[in-house]
């Protein structure tokens, strides 16, 4: 048995602050967002612009004149991650002024409202994104097909995403359809119509897995969420469809990598215990195969990750550790 | 006659129903679609506020203490089936849109929070006063929170638009922008008594 | 006055006044809208019938109702004689404002001819995302999916001839008051 020993100061820090960890993510994103500059080109690029840029001012505007805080907390860095993320998760075609409102009600509504980092009870890009897709639902599902780097913005060749397809497949068993879907290979690599950033699963495994390995994120949430969407979606495999190969557009297509690794993952919004997060990673995966299969949008994975995150006050009830309690 | 006066505005600003009491947010959520529709449900929220007001105050000796609430009950129903008939003859195009959330008049907070709070404890006058200020008060919060919803929601105001409506954020005409744009209005308004 | 004491006769006494003289009341006011709300009624479906018959004298009116995206709504639609559509109404709809809501005017748009289906035989409308002739409103499929399962629907039921989809399950029931109104009672129709 270990024991640990309170000294008094001065205390050796381990170097892990909010910045850094910030940081990590931002680096982690990085090569999905490489991958969509590539696909959608210029668009990709004004978007993030926009959102990052409107994010951090938003977070300035309130804290110095609305709350007339001394200290300003833009330098953390959670701000400019929650624009890139909002990002993420915006056609790249989205009109500048749309993106902008998102980001001011991201910060505004989602995160300085509840009294900023740390006390948001939901991931505030999360509440910029559903916020724009309830208000114009018409845009937000809009999505241009990849065609290369291209410098036209707003014009670009809109096209359905592969969820369309599946949820059409799942609820007429018309399976001519199938023939429509990106071919597997296409679909791990990005080469399909969606949000920003969410398109390349390859690379956002590589970030994600790259926090894991920085210790910025456990394993729990993103395995509990994919695993659990794997086994619904080979449950539900509607005919004319082989198992594994619906499984594999299900865990490809849509929000889910980017959801699971990037979302569902921050601190302030998820549970802190290992089994806690479990079940919130099976509650987001199911939530969102429920929309996914049943609801009328065709994609629920910030429906579901929004639901799970207001389900993590009473999730942190199961069996908390006390800090610095000996463990038996 | 001051005492009067103090009854009336207490509805409107100390106490407004909607803003500090919090009282029947259900058709505070509900009906505010847009600002006329906000209205006409404050309005006919008002009418009922004091004919049941001034029926209670005036019945107030002759209700057993015991069976108060059902005697009061059944004399709010009475007027919102009677507002609702009279609508629905009178004035369709507003039924219309409001027929579906009038019955739940009847089980609106403030009509039987007034009743029991304030009509059977107190004058006849007094009540038709606290009746027309709490009715009021009630009246301008749905008025006002159907108007922000209506703008950001279509770029509207009255039925006017100010800018094109493909500009104006849907989700404020349905039910989640109702819990945002109270929650700020309170907040505003909260702040705004405050430093008063 | 003193406050009536809580007797069981005084309970029972007090409820009962005050319930009959509130039954009067309503029953007052009743029969004095009564002839009004009727009245009111009528004038609608009337108004609903003139606007979508567009003046043609020997149209038909036909009045249906579908599940679409927020719940059922129901249509007033109007034939000529060929089956050809003169005009439509959207009596009652609970389609989301802004988008499926907007089928009250994107079907009769005479600058839009991909959208607008006055003037065109009804039976075998469809969307065409479906591999029909007619641009769905934009962003809301399942609401212009389900408002031309109500044309066909309608026309079916008039014209006897089988719609294109969902018109074998129709179960017509009674017909209305007004001669040429038919009116179908809710199907259950499914948005695939």
């Amino acid at each position: 048995m270990k024991q640990y020993i309170v000294a008094p100061a001065p205390h050796a820090h381990s170097g892990d602050s909010v910045r850094r960890n910030m940081l990590l993510v931002i680096l982690a994103l990085l090569p999905a967002y490489v991958v969509s500059v590539i696909e959608f080109g210029v668009g990709a690029l004004i978007t993030a612009a926009i959102s990052v840029c409107a994010c951090v001012l938003t977070e300035w505007c309130i804290s110095r004149f609305l709350l007339k805080e001394q200290r300003q907390t833009i330098g953390d860095l959670s701000a400019v991650l929650t624009g890139l993320l909002l990002a993420f998760n915006l056609p790249s075609s989205l009109d500048w002024w749309i993106v902008l409102i998102g980001a001011v009600v991201a910060i505004g509504v989602g995160k300085m409202t509840f009294g900023g980092l740390g006390q948001n009870p939901f991931n505030p890009a999360l509440v910029g994104r559903v916020f724009l897709l309830i208000s114009f639902p018409a845009q937000m599902t809009t999505w241009p097909v990849p065609q290369g780097f291209n410098t036209s913005y707003l014009d670009a060749e809109t096209g359905a995403t592969p969820l369309y397809y599946l949820k059409h497949i799942a609820k007429t068993g018309d399976t001519s359809l199938v023939d429509q879907l990106p071919a597997l290979k296409d679909a791990f690599l990005g080469v399909m119509g969606g949000s920003l950033g969410e398109v390349c699963a390859l690379a956002l495994i590589i970030g994600g897995l790259f926090l894991i390995c920085c210790r910025v994120i456990t394993w729990h949430i993103p395995v509990s969420i994919i695993a659990t969407v794997a086994l619904f979606a080979w449950i539900g495999t509607p005919a004319g469809m082989e198992a594994h190969q619906y499984v594999a557009y299900e865990l490809l297509s849509g929000g889910l990598m980017l959801g699971a690794f990037f979302m569902a993952t921050d601190y302030v919004t998820s549970p802190m215990s290992a089994w806690g997060k479990i079940i919130f990673g099976i509650g987001i995966g199911f939530i969102m195969m429920v929309i996914r299969t049943w609801g009328a949008y065709p994609e629920g994975m910030s429906f579901a990750i929004l639901i799970m995150n207001a389900c993590v006050p009473l999730l942190n009830k199961i069996r908390p550790q006390r800090f610095g309690e000996k463990k038996k | 006659m001051s005492n009067g006066l103090k009854v009336l505005t207490n509805g409107i600003l100390k106490e407004n129903p909607t803003f500090v009491l919090v009282l029947g947010m259900c058709p505070t959520l509900a009906t505010t679609t847009s600002a006329i529709n906000g209205m006409s449900m404050g309005l006919a929220t008002m009418f009922v506020l004091i004919c049941s007001n001034v029926v209670i105050s005036l019945l107030k000796n002759l209700i057993p203490d015991k069976v108060r609430i059902p005697a009061f009950i059944v004399v709010i129903a009475t007027f919102v089936t009677l507002v609702q008939l009279l609508m629905q003859a009178y004035l369709p195009a507003i039924y219309d849109v409001l027929g579906l959330f009038i019955p739940l008049i009847v089980v609106n907070c403030i009509v039987l929070g007034r009743a029991e709070a304030f009509a059977a404890k107190n004058s006849v006058g007094l009540s038709a006063l606290d009746g027309i200020g709490m009715g009021l008060g009630f009246t301008l919060a749905l008025t006002l929170l159907g108007a922000v919803r209506e703008l950001l929601g279509t770029g509207a105001c009255f039925g006017f638009h100010l800018f094109p409506d493909n500009y104006g954020a849907l989700v404020f005409v349905l039910a989640p922008g109702a819990f945002i744009a109270l929650a700020y209005l309170m907040v505003i308004i909260n702040k705004l008594q405050k430093k008063s | 006055m003193a406050k009536l004491e809580s007797t069981f006769k005084n309970m029972v006494l007090s409820l009962v006044i005050i319930s009959m003289v509130a039954a009067g009341a309503l029953a007052g006011v009743y029969m004095l809208t009564l002839g009004n709300i009727e009245a009111q009624k009528k004038a609608k479906q009337e108004a609903a019938k003139q606007a979508v018959l567009a003046g043609h004298e020997d149209g038909i009116a036909v009045e249906t109702a579908v599940d679409g995206f927020g719940g059922t709504f129901r249509v007033m639609v109007g034939f000529d004689q060929e089956g050809n559509i003169l005009g439509y109404e959207i009596l009652e709809h609970q389609e989301t404002p802004g988008l499926g809501s907007h089928m009250e005017h994107w079907f009769k748009n005479a600058d839009k001819p991909g959208q607008n289906i006055i003037g065109r035989k009804a039976g075998a409308l469809q969307v065409s995302k479906d591999g029909g002739d007619v641009d769905a409103i934009t962003a809301a499929t399942i609401t212009s999916r389900a408002f031309l399962k109500a044309v066909n629907q309608a026309y079916a039921e008039q014209f006897g001839v089988e719609a294109h989809t969902g018109a074998s399950q129709l179960q017509p029931t009674e017909e209305a008051a007004e001669e040429e109104v038919v009116i179908i009672e809710e199907t259950e129709v499914s948005h695939e």
